[in-house]
This record gives structure tokens, C-alpha cells and sequence, in this order.
């Protein structure tokens, strides 16, 4: 009796699981020639909740992706990731190279209508240097010695020495209104879940810990975006917004490289109705070294675990091909890369050569040991699936060499209190996400090691701590260029890290949504998102008001 | 032993049980693959004759990791239970024997403990140690005595009036001798059955702490982590997750069936066949 | 009795203080606090405002001032704003100068809990109330045995992995139901009675996916308690008097195999308020299990010490209620016979 249960209940689960998708969605033509059409509602999911609305406070993705709907910058980046303006139309740099001098476009204004002036981007910029405002970004914006505002459509900007980052400062800085937050508290304020903004978009409706709808602004200063409403549904779980996706209830959601690589092109179906796009992602992943401690502060034992791992493996197993291996901490593609340089190969008789050099030797066992101690480590990670399999990857193939690596998985914030503030770890896979400048004196500079500051590798190359300074204050972008690439060749001969992998963002958008530029140009398909549109007849059918 | 093979639920479970136990056991011998063998070229494959249950997202062998995963599963129920059973026993004898203040005070605890949502507790105490199948099963263990130590309490009340307790006691027998030769071993019946039935929600608990990202880490293999790498495509990589799944409702199936029915042996009261 | 039940409400405030002071200590031993969130490793973000972010929520100044703060603060009913979701008061809502309201998070995600654990609950009692009987009233037959292949079944599935595959086949191959959420967009649009049947179809999924393993269990509870009732001198005196099977049954039998369930009624409060955290992850509904995890991973300690002790409350109540309940129910305890 229980026998034939079983039986019959795996039977009916196999049937479920492989059962094919029943095609009760319309046969509808997807072509792209449609004309552009104005209106229309585009739904997504997000794993987490926005928490603030107000960029410079809120420290979560969710909030800066719907805030980014909301608010314009001083300046932005194009389709080629060129400066561009936004609410300034001119910027002017002045002899010294100390002062930018921004003139906003004419008639601008506020959602509510209210004019948009310099007084607002002086507003903003002391509310983000101001000492009681939370926020963790203050600390390029204090690099300004003196703001002003002369008149309405001037605001000039004074620098201690000359700061090259500095535009790319204004392009992040989202600007907010000074006449409704003048008397507020910017940590503790209703317009954290009710804000004024001047971007494409405005919050219509936010239903705690389900959605937030976005309506079209009227009063946008860069024009009218097409489509009309975004919907934003909080959906915590990626297989269940994958199957919202399926089910056609959501537009688009990112992927991860299986759904993109194996389950897409196995489906016909879903390949008619829903479009792939991949673009390369502006940050990368890498194995970092404890440079404090045995044994990774010794250059050959890192060398030689760059020669060790072979990342086009870990690129196909992990990413299913979907990614570059980069040979410098820059985006592949853009001029601040050093295309000269490329990554060091896979090859274990070189990288065993370095740790005999290194006083290394094998023995009876294969494993590699020095002075009578057997060369192991730990690799730490946070919970992300790419890094725990890009972890076993470089695992098995140390192990082939001789080293003895464990892996450990370690909730977000255990890992950064327990290991990375107090160094006691020797490496982790991790990943940095950049902005579009070059400069990572941040990151890379010997000054910047203290706990909770980001070389928490503990970098030192005097050089490259002179090429970052000066390359911070260095305008002119051809001379930028010759210093990071110099930066760059050091950086991959003293292998503070080992490159991993760039991967690709990939994102499946139904396609309904028209307009999407393919290939992706350098900025990204979603740096043009308010040009897409939905023509009238792929609309999803709403609950329409009664 | 005649009425435990007559009673169907008591033999169905006892069968699953060993039957798992011998895969289990017999892993290393019956595993066509290293169950970490990482074939890069093999990525996602459906169930053939090369891989009876097709292969993972590094290309490693599901059968073998599910040969694996079954000792990963029964070790995780094991120790836990052995821990509860453990605290549950120790502490339970004491309340119930010396009664009083002593009594009270455990009954707190336990009633402080029950308030505290076990699986938040777990939840908890795992994100901040590094969730390693140690820490996993000592966790499980500490947060799950309270039932035991409640039956063994309960049952020495009833105990203790008895004469043989009252026989030895007046003969002078000390009080440990009393609560090991005397008492528990009349009050172990529900704690076998509690105990049987709690690996089975080990079992569970396991997988449900890998659904979040807590549980068994990689690259070992647990049923638990096998389904949740494969949560994300079930409809492309259904062996990913209905291996698994059946494997864990077979086990639990099985625990719960022997659990119920010795339940049914054990207990005077229900002579009703 | 009233001593009993003073007594028992006394202990409650002692054990109240215990709770919250082992939460407050565990929560202690969690490397990191709420400043340790994404901003910590954008190279934008600096340390001197994270530091300054822990003196403000007092981060810095030892454990026992900390928990002595919070000890005050809840005196007056004060469960404080959250930390991670700026400034969202814990429990209930708050209105500022401008009349603008901000709800509480326990408001918001309590009754979502509630609500599907209440569903569960009705559920749970009245079909297990249903299979028990008809099983031990069949003993044996195949109703008995399909009703215990159900329950062990019931009790053995993983949670999550049935709600994925219900939700692919209800949601995705056949567009039963909505896969998740709790309602559907533009649902304010609809009418009254609309907006409650949208709210009722996604609410089946998440109901019945909780509900399963207390459905097994309870079924069989209930068959296990009607067999050993059934077996006894008092019902097969009223078969002898000649009383009607159903009423022996349902009147007789079933009355005294209940008892106990007012027990596990009393029990099942604390759960309650304990939403699961993996069915509310899939189903993407904002409750109580959600918001602990969410606030345990951020370290958000007033988030974390309002749910534990509110919960830790309701099952000293729910505890003093079933033990009262019981005895109450219990003729024998009521008058006294039997303390």
C-alpha cells in the first residue's frame, strides 16, 4: 500500500516537474517594429524593501534603485559613459583646476511644481556635509573647500587641491528640494516614504513590504519617459520571482548565467516571448590575500597562486562563459583598462616552481610543506552561490598542487566584524563594485588600512601610493590614463588579489518592453530605460478603476 | 518483538529506515563518483546512464551526493536527538525526582525556552557562527530538550508513589541509584518514541536552514543544500529537486512511521489489536 | 484557583525580564551590529559616520546600560524605532508635526501573521476533528490507513520544496492561482468583497503549506485520543444502555478526546505570531517570520527585543490560558477533585 503511493506520488511529481508550460498565453507577435508609444505600466521585483528614499541616508541597493526614478543629478553618464549634463547643461573648470562652475538648465522644476535652482544644490551639498546627517557619503563632498550659489541657475564649487573624481561626485549627488526639507530633520523625515523629487518618475503609492508604484512626473526636468507607471513588487526569493516571470505577473528581473545559458534556450516558448540581454558590469570578482601574515606576504606564494588557478575554468563552470578575465582592476572596454596587460595563465608546473623558490616542498603525501608546516588555508565567503563555487573551483585546483584549502561561508555581518576589521583571516573570495572614475585610492592606497577602511589587505607599494595621489589630481584624462595603467602593471606584478572574473549582468525583460538597445552599449541597457515603451497592444490587462 | 513485526507501521518505517541506513553506510562503496568530483563539461545534465540522477551545477554526480548527503542527514538527526535526549533526560530526572524549587526552576527554563521561537532561535544562533554541520547539530540539540525533559518529569511523578520505588528507597538506596536503576529505565518508552520522532524533524530542520543559506556548507553535500542549488530552475533541473525531496520525505516518513508505531507497542493503554 | 492564577501572573514579570535579558545577551554575542550593512563595503562609505551612527543608537555604551535603557523604555510601552528601517517605530504607528503617519512594523506584519496562522488553525481543527474521528471509528480499514499514509505523509514533505512545486503547477503551468504576494496589482480598484476574494486566493498557497505538518500531526492526535476514549468502561456502558452509535461517538466520545486539544490551542498561541520565515520568502508576504530574520541578519536589536518579547508574552498567556482552559474544561479539576 504504501509502495504504490510512493510510486505513484513520484510518478505524479515527475510529471509536474517536467510537465510543459500550458500555452494559454496568447500567441502574440513580438516583433520590434513597433512604434513608439507613450504610457503603459512596466512591473519588477526586488529582493528587499527600500528603507529610505533618501539616497545619501539609505545604505541598501533596493532604496537607491527607486530613488535613482526619483531624483536627478547634477550630472550623468551616456550611452558611452561619457559625462553628460542632467540638471546642468554647462560645467566649466576653472585655470587652477580647482573650481568647477556648473550652470543648470532653464526652467526646471520640482514634481510640486516649485522652481528647481542652485540654492537647491547648495541645499544639498550642505545637508551632505553636514556632521549630523547619517550619511556615509560625505566624505568626497567635504573635499570641497567653498560653495556657492551667485544666482539661480549658478552654482560654483571650490576645491583645497584639484580633485579628478570630483565630477563623477556630481553624478552621483542626488539633488533634493530645499523648500520642502528646509525645516526638516533629513535623518527622521516623512519625505524618507513621501519624497518631492525631479526625475522621470514620482512615488505614486508605497504598500509596506509588498510594492511601491511610481507614476510618471509631469514636471520632469529631462522630458517625458514613455511608459507611464512602474511597479516595483518586493519578492525576497529569486525562484519565486522566476516563475512570476514565467507566468508573465512581472516584466523583468536579473538571471543568473543557468537560466540564461541552459533553461532560456531550452524553452521556445519562453525564448518567444521574453528577451535576453547581458552587459558587462562595472566591478569584479577576485581571491584577496591577508598581505599581513604568512604565508601571502610572501610575492612568489601569490604569483604562484595566480599561476595555480585557472580562471577561464571558473568563468565557464561558474558563469557558464558568461564573463571576461580582466587583468586589472578596471572595466574591460574603457580606456582607464590596460589592454596590454593580460592575465596570468594556467600553469601549474610554473606556480609550483615559485613555492620551491618560496621554500616549499612536497611530501610523501603530495602536500606542499614548509619548515614542517603543511601549506593550508582558509578561504572565506559571504553567502553569494557564485563565490562558494568559484571557492570550490580555486580549491580543487590548489588541492591538485598541494595546498589544503577549506572554504567557510559566513553570514554578511559576522564576516566583515569577525574577519575583515580584525584581519584574522588569510583569503576571501569577494567582489568590488566601482563607480566610473579610476581612482581607488580608497581602496589600494597604504594609508587606508586602518579597521573598517578598505585595504583591509593590507597593500603597500610606495609607488602606487604616489601614483594614486597624484592621480587623483591629475584633470587631464590622457595623463589619468598613462598613470592608472602604470598603476594597473603594478598592481598585477605584486598580485595583492588574484583576478577572478568581470561576469556579465544578465537580465530578462519580456517583450512586451520595446526600445531596449541590443548589443548593450558600454553604459548598460538600463541607462536608457526611460526611452522604452510599451506599444498598446502587448499591454497586460489591469484591474482598471470602476 | 512478535508484536513489532505485526504492527505495519512500526515494520514499514523499521524497513525505510535500514534501508537508508545501508545506503548511507555503504556510501563509499555504492557511489559510482567522487561525490566532489567537479566535471565542468557535464554542467546540469538530465538523468542518463553515465549519472542515474544527472548532475549538479558544477558538474558533480547527484546520485553520489546523495549517497553522501544521507549520512550528512542521518548524522545531523543522531547527534541532535543524542544532545536533546541527553539535556532532556538529565534535566527532566532532576525536576522530577527532587521535585520542589528545584522542580519550579526547571519548569522555568523550560517555559523560557519554549517561549523563545525555536527555529528564530536556531535562525539566530547559526547566522552568527559559521553555520558548520557542528555547530548546526549542537544548535538543533540545545533548542529541542524541552519535550523530553516534560515526559521524563511526567513520568517519574507517576513513578514515584510505586512500591518498587518506595521498596528501594526504604532499603537505603541512594538517590542516584534510584533515578538510573529504578526510574528511568520505566520512563524511557515516550522518550524513544520522542527521540525517533524528533531525527525525523532534524531532518527537516536541516533542509529548511539550507533553504536560507544556514545549513550544511559547501562544498560537503547534504539533501538540504542539493535542493536549494536547484530551487531556482525545478521545472529545468527537476532531478535537482525531486531526488531530494523524496529523499528527505522518505527519511522523515520512515522515522515518523517507527516513531508512531512503537508509540502503539510501547503504550500500555492502546492493547486494542 | 484564584491563587493559582495569581501566582501564575506574578512569575510571569520575572520571567519576562529573564527572557529578554538572555535575548538581549544573545543578540550580544552576534559579531557586528546594524552600522556592519551594505554601505560597509562601498568605497564610498566611511568609517567615521559608521561610528557615528553607533553613538546615536547608543551602540557604544556597555551591554547591561544598553539593556537597562531598554528596559525603560519598554516600561512605558516603548519598543523604539528600528534601526534598520530608518526610523520605523517597532510596534505601532507614529504621526508627526505634519500629520503624516508612519505605521509600526509589528502593526503591519502582526496581522498578516495572524491571519494566516488563525486560517491555518480553523483549518487545522476542523478537518483533523474530521479525519481522527473517521479513522478511529474505522479502525483499520482502509479509510483508517489512507488517513495515517495522509498524516505521516502530511508531517514528511519539506515545506518549501511542496510550495515550489505548487506554485509552479497552480501559478505558472495552470494560471490557478497567483504564485505570490498578497494581492494583485491594482487590487485597490476593486470592490470591497473583490479586494477580500483576491486577498483569500493568495493566501491559499501560504495557509496550506503551513498548515500541513499541524494537520498531520493533530489528525492523528485526534485518532489516538478517540481509540483510547472508545476503548473505555464509560462508552461501552452507553453502547449497552443502547444509545445511538453517532451519539455514543460524537457526543460522548469526542467530548472527552477534545479535552486535550484545548491544551495544544492554548500551546499554539506563541506560534501565532511566529510566521514562517521560509514560506513568507516564497510567497513574498510581509509578516512576522520575515521581519525577525530580516531584522536578526541586520542586527536590529529593537526590532529583535520587540518580537521576542511580545512573543515570549503571548506564550506565558497562551500557556496560562491552556493549563486554566484544561482545568476549567475538565469537570474534575473544576470541582476540585483533582488539583
Amino acid at each position: 500500500m504504501l509502495n504504490k503511493f510512493l510510486s505513484t506520488a513520484s510518478l505524479i511529481s515527475v510529471f509536474l516537474l517536467i510537465s510543459c508550460s500550458n500555452d494559454s498565453y496568447e500567441a502574440i507577435d513580438y516583433k520590434d517594429n513597433y512604434l513608439v508609444e507613450d504610457g503603459g505600466e512596466i512591473v519588477n521585483a526586488m529582493i528587499g524593501e527600500p528603507s529610505n528614499l533618501v539616497a545619501m541616508i539609505a545604505g541598501d541597493s533596493a532604496s537607491s534603485a527607486i530613488a535613482a526614478n526619483i531624483f536627478n543629478t547634477l550630472l550623468k553618464y551616456d550611452e558611452n559613459l561619457n559625462l553628460a549634463p542632467e540638471l546642468a547643461e554647462q560645467w566649466f573648470i576653472s585655470e587652477d583646476q580647482k573650481t568647477i562652475t556648473f550652470k543648470l538648465k532653464n526652467d526646471i522644476f520640482w514634481a510640486d511644481g516649485k522652481p528647481l535652482t542652485s540654492q537647491d544644490i547648495l541645499f544639498t551639498w550642505k545637508l551632505v556635509t553636514d556632521p549630523n546627517t547619517r550619511t556615509p557619503y560625505a566624505s568626497d563632498y567635504l573635499l570641497v573647500k567653498e560653495a556657492s550659489a551667485p544666482d539661480a541657475r549658478t552654482f560654483i564649487v571650490t576645491y583645497e587641491q584639484t580633485y579628478a573624481p570630483a565630477l563623477d561626485t556630481w553624478a552621483s549627488l542626488q539633488i533634493l528640494p530645499q523648500h520642502v526639507l528646509k525645516d526638516e530633520d533629513i535623518n527622521n523625515t516623512f519625505f524618507s516614504r513621501k519624497p518631492t523629487g525631479s526625475g522621470y518618475y514620482q512615488l505614486d503609492q508605497w504598500i509596506n513590504g509588498q510594492q511601491l508604484t511610481l507614476k510618471r512626473n509631469r514636471n520632469s526636468t529631462q522630458g517625458q519617459a514613455n511608459i507611464d507607471k512602474i511597479t516595483s513588487r518586493i519578492i525576497p526569493d529569486t525562484s519565486s520571482q522566476f516563475l512570476e516571470l514565467i507566468a508573465d505577473n512581472i516584466d523583468f528581473m536579473n538571471i543568473n548565467p543557468i537560466q540564461y545559458q541552459r533553461v532560456f534556450p531550452s524553452r521556445e516558448d519562453l525564448k518567444q516571448r521574453i528577451g535576453l540581454y547581458k552587459e558587462l558590469g562595472n566591478g569584479y570578482t577576485y581571491l584577496g590575500f591577508n598581505l599581513k601574515k604568512a604565508p601571502f606576504d610572501d610575492i612568489r606564494v601569490r604569483q604562484a597562486m595566480n599561476y595555480a588557478i585557472d580562471k577561464n575554468e571558473i568563468i565557464k563552470g561558474v558563469l557558464l562563459g558568461l564573463g571576461e578575465p580582466i587583468a586589472s582592476p578596471y572595466k574591460p572596454g574603457t580606456r582607464w583598462n590596460n589592454s596590454k596587460l593580460s592575465p596570468y595563465p594556467y600553469n601549474p608546473s610554473k606556480a609550483l616552481a615559485l613555492l620551491q623558490e618560496a621554500g616549499y616542498e612536497k611530501n610523501a603525501d603530495g602536500i606542499l610543506v614548509k619548515d614542517g608546516k603543511p601549506f593550508e588555508f582558509e578561504i572565506l565567503t559571504n553567502q553569494n552561490k557564485q563565490r562558494e563555487m568559484t571557492a570550490v573551483l580555486v580549491q580543487r585546483r590548489l588541492k591538485e598542487i598541494g595546498i589544503d584549502v577549506k572554504i567557510r561561508v559566513i553570514e554578511w555581518a559576522s564576516f566583515i566584524n569577525r574577519f575583515i576589521k580584525t584581519g584574522e583571516f588569510k583569503a576571501v573570495v569577494l567582489g568590488w563594485s566601482l563607480s566610473l572614475d579610476p581612482d581607488q585610492y580608497n581602496i589600494w592606497h597604504s594609508s587606508q588600512q586602518g579597521p573598517g577602511q578598505f585595504n583591509f589587505v593590507g597593500y603597500e607599494n610606495p609607488r602606487v601610493d604616489e601614483l594614486l595621489e597624484v592621480g587623483r589630481r591629475e584633470l587631464d584624462t590622457s595623463k589619468r590614463e598613462k598613470i592608472y595603467h602604470e598603476f594597473s602593471k603594478l598592481m598585477l606584478e605584486d598580485s595583492p588579489i588574484v583576478y577572478l572574473y568581470a561576469g556579465y549582468g544578465l537580465s530578462a525583460i519580456n517583450k512586451r518592453v520595446q526600445g531596449i538597445k541590443k548589443p548593450a552599449p558600454p553604459a548598460g541597457i538600463y541607462q536608457n530605460s526611460f526611452e522604452w515603451y510599451i506599444p498598446k497592444t502587448l499591454r497586460r490587462n489591469e484591474i482598471a478603476a470602476q | 518483538m512478535r508484536v513489532f513485526f505485526r504492527n505495519p507501521l512500526a515494520l514499514s518505517g523499521l524497513i525505510i529506515i535500514v534501508a537508508i541506513l545501508i545506503l548511507a553506510l555503504f556510501a563509499p562503496l555504492i557511489a559510482p563518483y567522487d561525490p566532489n568530483f567537479i566535471d565542468i563539461d557535464s554542467i546540469l545534465t538530465a538523468p542518463s546512464t553515465k549519472h542515474i540522477m544527472g548532475t549538479d551545477g558544477l558538474g558533480r554526480d547527484v546520485f553520489s551526493r546523495m549517497l553522501f548527503g544521507a549520512q550528512i542527514s542521518l548524522l545531523v538527526g543522531f547527534v541532535a536527538v543524542g544532545i536533546a535526549t541527553l539535556i532532556g533526560i538529565i534535566l527532566g530526572s532532576i525536576a522530577g525526582f527532587y521535585r520542589g524549587w528545584v522542580d519550579s526552576l526547571i519548569m522555568r527554563l523550560v517555559d523560557i525556552m519554549l517561549s523563545i521561537p525555536t527555529f528564530f532561535l536556531i535562525l539566530a544562533v547559526i547566522a552568527f557562527l559559521t553555520p558548520s554541520i557542528w555547530n548546526i547539530m549542537i544548535v538543533i540539540g540545545l533548542t529541542s530538550w524541552m519535550g523530553v525533559t516534560r515526559l521524563v518529569r511526567a513520568e517519574f511523578f507517576s513513578l514515584r508513589q510505586r512500591e518498587f520505588v518506595l521498596a528501594a528507597e526504604t532499603m537505603g538506596a541512594s538517590d542516584f541509584k534510584i533515578i538510573f536503576s529504578h526510574l528511568l529505565p520505566n520512563s524511557l518508552t515516550p522518550v524513544i518514541v520522542s527521540s525517533v520522532l524528533g531525527i525525523a524533524s532534524a531532518v527537516l530542520v536541516e533542509s529548511g536552514l539550507s533553504f536560507l543559506g544556514l545549513g550544511v556548507q559547501a562544498p560537503t553535500a547534504s539533501w538540504g543544500n542539493i535542493l536549494t542549488d536547484g530551487k531556482e530552475y525545478i521545472q529545468f533541473a527537476w532531478w535537482l529537486s525531486l531526488f531530494p525531496g523524496l529523499a528527505i520525505l522518505l527519511t522523515v516518513l520512515g522515522y515518523n512511521l517507527l516513531g508512531e508505531g512503537l508509540r502503539d507497542i510501547l503504550d500500555p493503554k492502546n492493547k486494542n489489536n | 484557583m484564584l491563587k493559582y492564577l495569581i501566582k501564575r501572573i506574578l512569575w510571569m514579570i520575572p520571567m519576562l525580564i529573564g527572557i529578554s535579558l538572555i535575548s538581549f545577551l544573545i543578540m550580544q554575542l552576534a559579531p557586528g551590529d546594524i552600522t556592519s550593512n551594505e554601505a560597509a563595503f562601498n568605497p564610498k562609505a566611511s568609517e567615521e559616520s559608521r561610528q557615528k551612527l553607533r553613538e546615536l543608537y547608543n551602540l557604544d555604551k556597555p551591554v547591561i546600560v544598553q539593556y537597562g535603557l531598554w528596559l525603560k523604555r519598554i516600561s512605558q510601552l516603548d519598543f523604539g524605532n528600528s534601526f534598520a528601517s530608518h526610523q520605523r517605530p517597532v510596534l505601532w504607528q507614529t504621526e508627526d508635526k505634519n500629520g503624516n503617519i508612519t505605521k509600526g512594523l509589528i502593526q503591519e506584519a502582526l496581522p498578516i501573521t495572524l491571519l494566516i496562522n488563525l486560517l491555518g488553525i480553523f483549518i487545522i481543527f476542523s478537518i483533523s476533528i474530521v479525519l481522527g474521528t473517521l479513522a478511529s471509528v474505522r479502525q483499520n480499514t482502509w479509510v483508517d490507513r489512507s488517513v495515517t499514509l495522509f498524516v505521516f505523509v502530511g508531517f514528511a514533505i519539506p515545506g518549501f520544496w511542496l510550495a515550489l512545486l505548487l506554485m509552479y503547477w497552480t501559478g505558472v503551468v495552470n494560471q490557478w492561482l497567483p504564485i505570490s504576494g498578497l494581492h494583485s496589482p491594482g487590487y485597490l480598484n476593486l470592490s470591497e468583497f473583490d479586494q477580500t476574494l483576491d486577498l483569500l486566493k493568495h493566501l491559499i498557497l501560504p495557509v496550506l503549506i503551513s498548515c500541513l505538518s499541524g494537520l498531520a500531526g493533530i489528525s492523528l492526535y485526534v485518532r489516538n485520543g478517540m481509540l483510547e476514549v472508545l476503548n473505555q468502561d464509560f462508552i461501552t456502558t452507553a453502547r449497552a444502555k443502547g444509545i445511538n452509535e453517532k451519539k455514543v461517538v460524537f457526543v460522548h466520545a469526542l467530548k472527552n478526546a477534545i479535552l486535550p486539544l484545548i491544551t495544544i490551542v492554548g500551546l499554539s498561541i506563541p506560534g501565532l505570531i511566529g510566521g514562517s520565515v521560509i514560506a513568507e520568502s516564497i510567497f513574498a508576504i510581509p509578516g512576522m517570520g520575515k521581519l525577525f530574520y530580516d531584522a536578526v541578519l541586520m542586527r536590529d536589536f529593537p526590532v529583535i527585543m520587540g518580537i521576542l518579547t511580545i512573543g515570549s508574552f503571548l506564550t506565558l498567556i497562551g500557556n496560562l490560558l491552556a493549563d486554566l482552559g484544561y482545568a476549567w474544561a475538565d469537570p474534575r479539576v473544576r470541582k476540585g477533585l483533582v488539583k
